[in-house]
C-alpha cells in the first residue's frame, strides 16, 4: 500500500504511523501507572495550588502577558535586538536602498565570479 | 559616428534610470519618490524600444514600406503592455499618496511610519 | 464536449478566476447572498480545475498550451516556421503542478472562510472582483512558460495584493502597507522587465525554453540574471529584502494575508525556474547555490529573533513566514550548491530540493491557516495586540485546536508535515554542512517557543469580562480553515505518498533543465 510506505530521508526514515503507535503505547502506559496510583491523593488539602506558600492570586492577576513571557530571552539578547530593532525603521525609502544595495552586492558577486 | 549615434539611446536610458533611482534614494517627499518611479518606467519602455532595433531593418509599418527587412515588432507589443501596467500602478499609488495626505496630514516618507520593527 | 474542456484546462485555469472576477461588480448588483454564491460558485470552479490539470501533468507528464495557435499543443518543433517564438505559452511541468495544488488548496479554503468572515464589510463586489485577479495572476505565474508573460501575471498580482491590502483603509494604516508593497512590487518588476528586454535583445525570444536552448551566459546575460533573481527574491520575502513583509501581512484582511504568503510562494517558484530551468548549470551552480543559502539562513534566523518580542499576533506570524521562506531558499540552495556534483547530488542534493519543495506547500498550508485564525481571533475580539487577549479557549475551542495544529507543524512537532519536510531539510543540509542543519534547528525551536507564547496569551488563562460576548466564528469560516487543517495531518501521517507522487516528480521536472527545454523545442 502506497499510502503507509516509510519516508526516505538523506540519511534516515520516517514513519509517522510507527511514530502514532509508540505514542498511543506510551500514553497508555502513562493512563496505567496513573491507575495505580492512591484515589485519596486527589481530595483534601492536596487539590490546592501551591505556590511556594503564598495565597493564589485573584483570577485577573493570574495570566501573564505575552510580553512578559519571554522577558528573560530578549533582555538576554538585548545586543542583538538593539542592533536589529533600529534596521527596521518603517521608512520606504530605506527599503527601497537595501533592495538597491542587495542588487549591487549581486551585481558584484555575478560578473566577478 | 554612427556607433556613437546608435549608442546615443542607451546612454539616455541609463541617465533617465539613474535619475529616477537618485529621486527615489534621496528625495523624502512622496510625490516626488514616485515621480522618480516614472522615470525609471519611462528609462525601461525606452530601452525596450531601443532594443527592438536591427542594424539596417526598417520600422514594422506596412504603409509605403521600403526595401529591406523589417524589425520584430514584439518590442513594440511589450511596450503598450508595459506602458498600460504603469498607468495603473502609477494611478494606484497616487491615490495611495492622496489617501495618506488626508489620514496623516504628511506625504513626508519619514513621517510615514507607522509600521516598524 | 469533455476533451475540448479537458484541452483547455490551462487556459481556463487563468480565465475563469478573470471573468469570476470582473463579473462580480454586475453580479454583486443583484445581492449579497447571489454575489456570494458567485464567489463559492468561481472558487469551485477554479479549485476543480486546478485540480484536473495537477492530476493531468502528474499522470501524463507536462502540458503545454499555446493561445491563439490552430491546435492548441502545437510546439515549436513541429512548427519550424516559428524562428521566433514570441507566441504566448502555457507550459506546466511537475513543479508547475505543484505549486497549482499549492494555490487550489489556499483558494477553496480562503474563498469558504471570506464569505463568512467579509459578510459584514462594505464594497464587496470590488473586494472579490480583486480577489479572483490576485488568484489569477498567481496561476498565470505558476503556468506560464513566457517570460514576458511570467512579469505580466507578477504585476497583475502586485497591484491586485496592493489594492486589497490598502482596501480596508484603518486609519491610513493599510494605505501606508499598500504602497510600501505596490512601489517596491513596481520596481522589483521594472528590474524584471529590464532582463527581459535584455535577453531579448540578444536571443530574439521571450519563450523561457527557448531562451535557455540559446543561452551563452555573456556578461550582459549575467546582468540579466540579477536583475531576475533579486526582484524574486525580494518578493518572496528573504532577509535583508522582507521590511514590506511584516508590514503587508499585519494590514491586509486575513484572508487576503493567507493568499498573499501564496502569492510569495509564485515569486519563490519564479525564482527556482529562472535558476534552475533558464540558467540551469550554466552559472557558477557553487556561487548562486551560497547565494541562496546565505539568504535562507538570514531570513530563517532574523525572522525568527525578530519574531520573538511582537506585540501583534498577525505581525509575529508575519516575521514567521520571513523565517520559514528562508528554509526553502537553504534548502534549494544546497541543492543549487552541489547541481555539477553528480554524487552529492544524488546523496543529498536531491533530498535538500525534495524538503524544500515539500515545505513550500506544508508551510503555506500551515501559515495560510494560522493567518486565519488570526483572523477569526480579529473578528470576534477585535483587537490584534498580544497583551490584550486571552482566554479565548474557553469561546473559541474549535479555533483553539485549528490554531494548535498549524502551530504545531510550523514548529515541526510529529505527527503534522511540518515535521517531515523539516526533517528532510535538516538531514540533506548535514550532509552538506552540520553548522547550517544546527541553525535551522535552533530556528526550529525558537519558532516553536514563540508560538507557545501565543497560545498562552490567545488561548490561555482564566475568562476575561471584556471577552464575555466572544462566541465561536461562523460556521464556513471554519471550513474554510478545515481544509488547510486537513491536509495538514494527511500530509503529516502519510508523507511519503505525497513525497513519491507530488514531489519527487516536481523535483526531476526542476532538474531537468533538458527536458524542459525539449517539451517545447521537440526532442534534443
Amino acid at each position: 500500500m502506497a499510502l503507509f510506505q516509510t519516508l526516505k530521508t538523506a540519511a534516515g526514515v520516517w514513519n509517522p504511523l510507527l511514530w502514532l503507535i509508540a505514542l498511543a503505547v506510551a500514553i497508555g502506559i502513562g493512563l496505567y501507572i496513573r491507575s495505580r496510583g492512591r484515589a485519596d491523593s486527589r481530595q483534601g488539602p492536596a487539590r490546592e495550588p501551591f505556590i511556594s506558600g503564598n495565597p493564589e492570586p485573584e483570577n485577573a492577576g493570574a495570566h501573564i502577558p505575552a510580553t512578559n513571557l519571554y522577558w528573560g530571552f530578549t533582555e538576554a539578547l538585548k545586543g542583538w535586538y538593539q542592533k536589529l530593532l533600529p534596521i527596521h525603521t518603517g521608512v520606504l525609502t530605506d527599503y527601497v536602498a537595501w533592495f538597491l544595495g542587495v542588487m549591487a552586492l549581486t551585481f558584484i558577486i555575478a560578473l566577478a565570479g | 559616428m554612427t556607433r556613437l549615434f546608435l549608442a546615443l539611446p542607451f546612454v539616455t536610458v541609463v541617465i533617465l534610470i539613474i535619475l529616477g533611482l537618485g529621486a527615489m534614494l534621496f528625495k523624502k517627499n512622496l510625490i516626488k519618490i514616485l515621480l522618480g518611479l516614472s522615470l525609471m518606467e519611462s528609462a525601461v519602455n525606452l530601452l525596450l524600444v531601443v532594443i527592438g532595433y536591427r542594424q539596417d531593418s526598417v520600422a514594422p509599418i506596412f504603409t509605403n514600406v521600403p526595401s529591406g527587412e523589417m524589425a520584430m515588432p514584439t518590442v513594440q507589443a511589450l511596450t503598450l503592455t508595459s506602458i498600460v501596467i504603469g498607468v495603473a500602478t502609477s494611478a494606484m499609488m497616487l491615490s495611495f499618496a492622496m489617501v495618506l495626505y488626508k489620514r496623516y496630514g504628511t506625504v513626508n516618507v519619514l513621517e510615514i511610519r507607522k509600521l516598524k520593527h | 464536449m469533455q476533451t475540448f474542456l479537458i484541452s483547455h484546462l490551462p487556459a481556463l485555469l487563468v480565465a475563469l478566476p478573470l471573468l469570476c472576477g470582473f463579473l462580480m461588480p454586475v453580479i454583486g448588483r443583484a445581492g449579497p447572498r447571489v454575489r456570494n454564491g458567485w464567489v463559492l460558485l468561481g472558487g469551485a470552479l477554479t479549485a476543480i480545475t486546478g485540480l484536473l490539470l495537477a492530476i493531468q501533468v502528474l499522470r501524463f507528464g507536462p502540458v503545454t498550451y499555446v493561445f491563439g495557435a490552430a491546435h492548441t499543443t502545437q510546439t515549436l518543433a513541429e512548427n519550424p516556421a516559428a524562428a521566433f517564438p514570441i507566441r504566448i505559452m502555457f507550459e506546466i511541468d511537475a513543479l508547475g503542478a505543484l505549486m497549482i495544488i499549492n494555490t487550489t488548496l489556499a483558494t477553496l479554503a480562503v474563498i469558504i472562510y471570506s464569505v463568512a468572515a467579509e459578510a459584514k464589510q462594505s464594497g464587496l463586489d470590488m473586494f472579490y472582483a480583486l480577489f479572483y485577479l490576485l488568484i489569477a495572476g498567481v496561476y498565470g505565474m505558476v503556468a506560464t512558460g513566457d517570460l514576458f508573460n511570467f512579469f505580466v501575471f507578477l504585476e497583475i498580482t502586485s497591484l491586485a495584493g496592493a489594492a486589497l491590502v490598502a482596501y480596508r483603509i484603518d486609519r491610513g494604516v493599510a494605505v501606508e502597507a499598500g504602497l510600501k508593497y505596490a512601489l517596491l512590487s513596481t520596481l522589483a518588476a521594472l528590474a524584471v522587465l529590464t532582463a527581459i528586454g535584455i535577453l531579448f535583445g540578444q536571443y530574439n525570444a521571450l519563450n523561457i525554453a527557448a531562451l535557455a536552448s540559446r543561452l551563452q551566459f555573456t556578461p550582459l546575460d549575467k546582468v540579466a540574471l540579477c536583475l531576475l533573481i533579486v526582484p524574486l527574491a525580494m518578493k518572496c520575502g528573504a532577509v535583508p529584502m522582507h521590511f514590506w513583509t511584516p508590514d503587508v501581512y499585519t494590514t491586509a484582511p486575513s484572508s487576503v494575508t493567507a493568499f498573499l504568503v501564496i502569492s510569495s510562494q509564485a515569486s519563490l517558484y519564479g525564482l527556482f525556474r529562472v535558476l534552475f530551468s533558464l540558467y540551469g548549470a550554466m552559472l557558477s551552480w557553487a556561487t548562486f547555490g551560497w547565494f541562496l543559502i546565505i539568504l535562507g539562513v538570514l531570513s530563517a534566523f532574523i525572522g525568527v529573533t525578530m519574531a520573538i518580542p511582537q506585540k501583534d499576533v498577525k505581525r509575529l506570524m508575519a516575521y514567521h513566514a520571513v523565517s520559514q521562506t528562508g528554509y526553502m531558499l537553504l534548502a534549494v540552495g544546497v541543492g543549487l550548491a552541489v547541481l555539477g556534483n553528480a554524487s552529492a547530488l544524488a546523496k543529498f542534493g536531491r533530498a535538500a530540493i525534495a524538503g524544500g519543495l515539500f515545505h513550500i506547500i506544508n508551510y503555506a498550508s500551515c501559515k495560510g491557516l494560522l493567518f486565519l485564525t488570526a483572523g477569526a481571533i480579529f473578528l470576534r475580539t477585535g483587537t490584534r495586540n498580544l497583551n490584550r487577549l486571552g482566554a479565548l479557549g474557553h469561546a473559541m475551542p474549535v479555533t483553539m485546536v485549528l490554531f494548535m495544529i498549524a502551530a504545531l507543524a510550523i514548529a515541526g512537532i510529529p505527527p503534522f508535515n511540518g515535521f517531515a519536510s523539516k526533517l528532510m531539510i535538516y538531514q540533506s543540509v548535514f550532509h552538506f554542512s552540520p553548522l547550517l542543519a544546527i541553525v535551522a534547528m535552533i530556528v526550529s525551536i525558537l519558532t516553536l517557543a514563540s508560538f507557545v507564547k501565543v497560545f498562552q496569551a490567545l488561548f490561555m488563562g482564566p475568562r476575561r469580562p471584556e471577552f464575555a460576548n466572544v462566541r465561536e466564528v461562523p460556521r464556513p469560516m471554519l471550513i474554510g480553515m478545515s481544509v488547510l487543517a486537513a491536509y495538514i495531518v494527511i500530509a503529516g501521517i502519510f508523507p511519503q505518498f505525497f513525497v513519491t507522487r507530488m514531489i519527487a516528480p516536481a523535483v526531476n521536472a526542476l532538474l531537468d533543465r533538458a527536458g524542459y527545454i525539449a517539451t517545447i523545442l521537440g526532442g534534443i
